[in-house]
C-alpha cells in the first residue's frame, strides 16, 4: 500500500512518518508514535475519547486524516504538563475525583481545554456544552464540571 | 444491635480517621496525563487482526461454510472455523458445576441468535480481515425463532438450544428455582386487599467507552501472554484452559485498567480465539469488539418479566406475596441461570413476610445471549419490588416510607429462604433518609430499631 510523508508537531516535538494513505490521526498518534493517550472509543466519532487539538481546534482524532494535519501543530494529554507539573486541567481532574476507570478522561481534558483556552472563564452551561460530545459512562460528569469550572478559577487567581 | 465492629472485634482499630478525609487516588495520576496503560495500548510487531464472521439470522441451520475465497484474500493469514476449536462447547459456570456445557466458541450446524460467531479471520490488517470476512460464503436454512419468553416456554415453541430441552434451564428444582414459605393462599384469605401487576424490562447494554478485547503474544515456548480488559480473569484462564485444552501455566493472562466494564466484560469470549490463533500464526494477535460489537454483541443485561401478587392489611402489613420472574437468557446460559436464582432468594425484599411463594424460571430464547450487569437478578427484582410498595402504599392510604417501617426486616426475622436476619439496618437507614429527605414519618417509627429488645 502507498505510504506518504507526513511531519507535524506534537506536544512541542517535531514528527515524521511515512504513513498509509488514509490512515487516521489516531491510528498514527497510537501506533505510530506511541502517544495512546487518545484512545479509540467508538472510531466513529461519537464518543470523544480520541479528542485531541489540531492547531488549537479540538478535533475528533479517530475521523481525522492524518494526512490533513501536515504541518500542524498537536497537543494530547500527555504533553500537557510541563515539566512535570500538572496542567490545571490535570491537577482539578485528579483532586475533584473527576475520574472513575479513566478511559474518558484524555478526551474530556482536551475538551476542557479547547473550552478554557477560548473561554477562561465560563458559566456551567458552557462547560456541559464543551464536553457534550464526551462520553463519560462511568457517569461521573458533576465532578467533570465541578473540575473544569475549579480549574478555570484557579488559571483566573493565576493571572489575577 | 450489632455492629460491624462486633463481628470483628479482634482486628478492629480504632484510631482509623479516613472516612470525612480526602485521599488521593492511587490511579488519578496515570488517568489525567493519559499513562495509564489500558490493554490495547500496547503495540507489538507483525501484530495480526482477528474479525468474526456472524450469522445475520436468528435462527438457522448451517448448511455448508466455503471459507476458500476468503482464505485467498490478500492478507490474510489463517481462518478459523469450529473444528479448529478443541474443546468447541463450553459455559463459562462449569467452573463451579452449572452445566450443561451449551455455547460454542464458533457455531457448527445451528446459529441461535443474530450475531453469532461463526468463522474468525486473522489477517495482516483489520481491513483485510473484514474484507475477508465479507468473502466468507455460509449458506444457512433460516428456522423460526422465539423472541418472547412465555412463547418459548410454550409446548411446541421452536427449541432454542438442544442442551435445554423446553427452552429452560433445569434447575436440580425443576423447571424453576422455588422459594415457599408459611401458607400463600392462607396469607392471601388474611388480607384486606390484593394487588397483582406484572413489570417487564428491556435488556440493557453495558456500553464501556473501551470495548472489549485482548491483544495475545506468543512467548515462543507454546505459552502466550494474553493482554486482556476481562472483569474476571479466572474465568477467563481457566475456560481458556478447558476450550484450548492447554494447561494454565500455558496461558499468562495480564489483566489490569478496565475502561469500564459495569459487568459487560466477565464472559470469556474473545480470548481463547486469540490465544488459538497467535497459538496456530505463531505471531501476536488483537481481537477487539469495534463499537457495534460492544452494543450488539456483547451481553446485556437480560430482559425480565416480573409478576408480582401481594395480599396487605389495611393496617399496612403485606401478609401474602407470590412472585413470578423469567429472565431471558437469550440462547446460551453464560451468567443467567445464576441471575435467575438469586432473584428467586432476593424477591421478598428487605421485608419480612410471613407467606412467600416464588418460582423464578431462566428461558432460552433466540435473542443475544445476556450475563452480568450490576446486581443482575435482583436490580430489576428491586425496582419491580419497589414500584410495588408503592402502590400498595396508595392502595391502603398510608404514606409509603411508614409503610415500608411496618414491613421492613428486623434482627431475628426468618426470611423466606431460611436465613435468619442479622446485622439489619434498614431501619436506621430509612431514619436518616426521613430526615435527609425533610420526608417526616410519625414519632414511633422514629423510635423503632433493627435490633429487638430481648430478642
Amino acid at each position: 500500500m502507498a505510504k506518504v510523508p507526513i511531519q507535524f508537531v506534537l506536544n512541542g516535538d517535531e514528527k515524521a512518518e511515512f504513513v498509509e494513505s488514509g490512515s487516521t490521526l489516531l491510528k498514527v498518534l497510537r501506533e505510530k508514535l506511541g502517544d495512546t493517550s487518545p484512545k479509540g472509543g467508538c472510531q466513529q466519532g461519537t464518543c470523544g475519547t480520541c479528542s485531541v487539538l489540531v492547531d488549537g481546534e479540538l478535533r475528533l482524532s479517530c475521523l481525522t486524516l492524518a494526512e490533513t494535519c501536515e504541518g500542524a501543530e498537536i497537543t494530547t494529554t500527555s504533553g500537557l504538563a510541563e515539566g512535570g507539573v500538572l496542567h490545571p486541567l490535570q491537577r482539578a481532574f485528579q483532586e475533584g475525583f473527576a475520574i472513575q476507570c479513566g478511559f474518558c478522561t484524555p478526551g474530556m481534558i482536551m475538551a476542557a481545554k479547547a473550552l478554557l483556552d477560548r473561554v477562561p472563564n465560563p458559566t456551567r452551561e458552557e462547560v456541559v456544552d464543551a464536553i457534550s460530545g464526551n462520553i463519560c459512562r462511568c457517569t461521573g460528569y458533576e465532578p467533570i464540571i465541578r473540575a473544569i469550572l475549579s480549574a478555570a478559577r484557579s488559571n483566573s487567581h493565576h493571572a489575577a | 444491635m450489632e455492629l460491624r465492629k462486633n463481628y470483628f472485634a479482634d482486628e478492629r482499630k480504632d484510631d482509623l480517621h479516613e472516612i470525612g478525609q480526602s485521599r488521593p487516588r492511587s490511579d488519578a495520576p496515570g488517568h489525567v496525563t493519559g499513562k495509564t496503560a489500558y490493554f490495547a495500548d500496547r503495540s507489538f510487531p507483525g501484530l495480526l487482526h482477528l474479525k468474526m464472521v456472524r450469522s445475520p439470522h436468528h435462527h438457522a441451520r448451517i448448511r455448508s461454510i466455503d471459507t476458500s475465497a476468503a482464505e485467498k484474500h490478500p492478507g490474510v493469514v489463517r481462518v478459523l472455523t469450529a473444528k479448529d476449536i478443541p474443546h468447541n462447547l463450553y459455559t463459562i459456570l462449569i467452573l463451579i458445576q452449572v452445566g450443561p456445557e451449551d455455547e460454542y466458541v464458533l457455531a457448527e450446524d445451528k446459529v441461535r441468535w443474530k450475531g453469532e460467531a461463526v468463522v474468525a479471520v486473522v489477517a495482516e490488517t483489520e481491513r483485510a480481515a473484514q474484507e475477508a470476512v465479507d468473502k466468507v460464503k455460509v449458506d444457512y436454512e433460516v428456522l423460526p425463532a422465539v423472541f418472547d419468553m412465555e412463547e418459548a416456554l410454550k409446548p411446541g415453541a421452536p427449541p432454542v438450544n438442544e442442551h435445554h430441552p423446553g427452552n429452560f434451564y433445569l434447575y436440580d428444582s425443576g423447571d424453576h428455582r422455588k422459594v415457599r414459605f408459611g401458607d400463600i393462599e392462607k396469607g392471601f384469605a388474611e388480607a384486606d386487599h390484593i394487588l397483582e401487576q406484572t413489570y417487564a424490562s428491556s435488556p440493557i447494554e453495558q456500553a464501556p467507552t473501551e470495548t472489549t478485547g485482548c491483544v495475545v503474544v506468543p512467548e515462543g515456548n507454546d505459552r502466550f501472554t494474553c493482554h486482556t480488559n476481562t472483569q474476571a480473569m479466572f474465568f477467563t484462564l481457566d475456560n481458556t484452559s478447558i476450550i484450548l485444552q492447554m494447561p494454565g501455566h500455558k496461558l499468562h493472562m495480564v489483566g489490569g485498567t478496565v475502561g469500564g466494564g459495569f459487568g459487560g466484560k466477565v464472559d470469556v469470549i474473545v480470548e481463547p480465539i486469540a490465544i488459538l490463533a497467535a497459538r496456530l500464526t505463531g505471531r501476536p494477535v488483537s481481537f477487539i469488539y469495534d463499537r457495534y460489537e460492544e452494543m450488539q454483541i456483547s451481553s446485556p443485561r437480560a430482559a425480565e418479566k416480573i409478576v408480582i401478587k401481594d395480599g396487605v392489611t389495611k393496617d399496612g402489613r403485606i401478609v401474602g406475596r407470590k412472585v413470578t420472574g423469567y429472565t431471558d437468557a437469550g440462547a446460551y446460559s453464560r451468567h443467567s441461570p445464576y441471575g435467575a436464582q438469586k432473584g428467586a432468594a432476593h424477591y421478598p425484599g428487605p421485608y419480612t413476610v410471613p407467606n412467600v411463594w416464588i418460582d423464578t424460571y431462566c428461558v432460552y430464547t433466540n435473542r443475544t445471549p445476556s450475563s452480568a450487569m450490576r446486581g443482575f437478578g435482583v436490580t430489576i427484582a428491586d425496582f419491580a419490588l419497589e414500584v410495588q410498595m408503592d402502590k400498595l402504599a396508595r392502595l391502603i392510604g398510608m404514606d409509603p416510607l411508614e409503610f415500608r417501617f411496618v414491613n421492613a426486616y428486623r434482627d431475628g426475622d426468618m426470611k423466606a429462604h431460611r436465613q435468619p436476619t442479622t446485622g439489619a439496618a434498614l431501619i436506621e437507614c430509612m431514619q436518616e433518609a426521613s430526615r435527609a429527605a425533610n420526608w417526616p414519618v410519625a414519632e414511633k417509627y422514629l423510635k423503632m430499631s433493627s435490633y429487638k429488645q430481648g430478642a
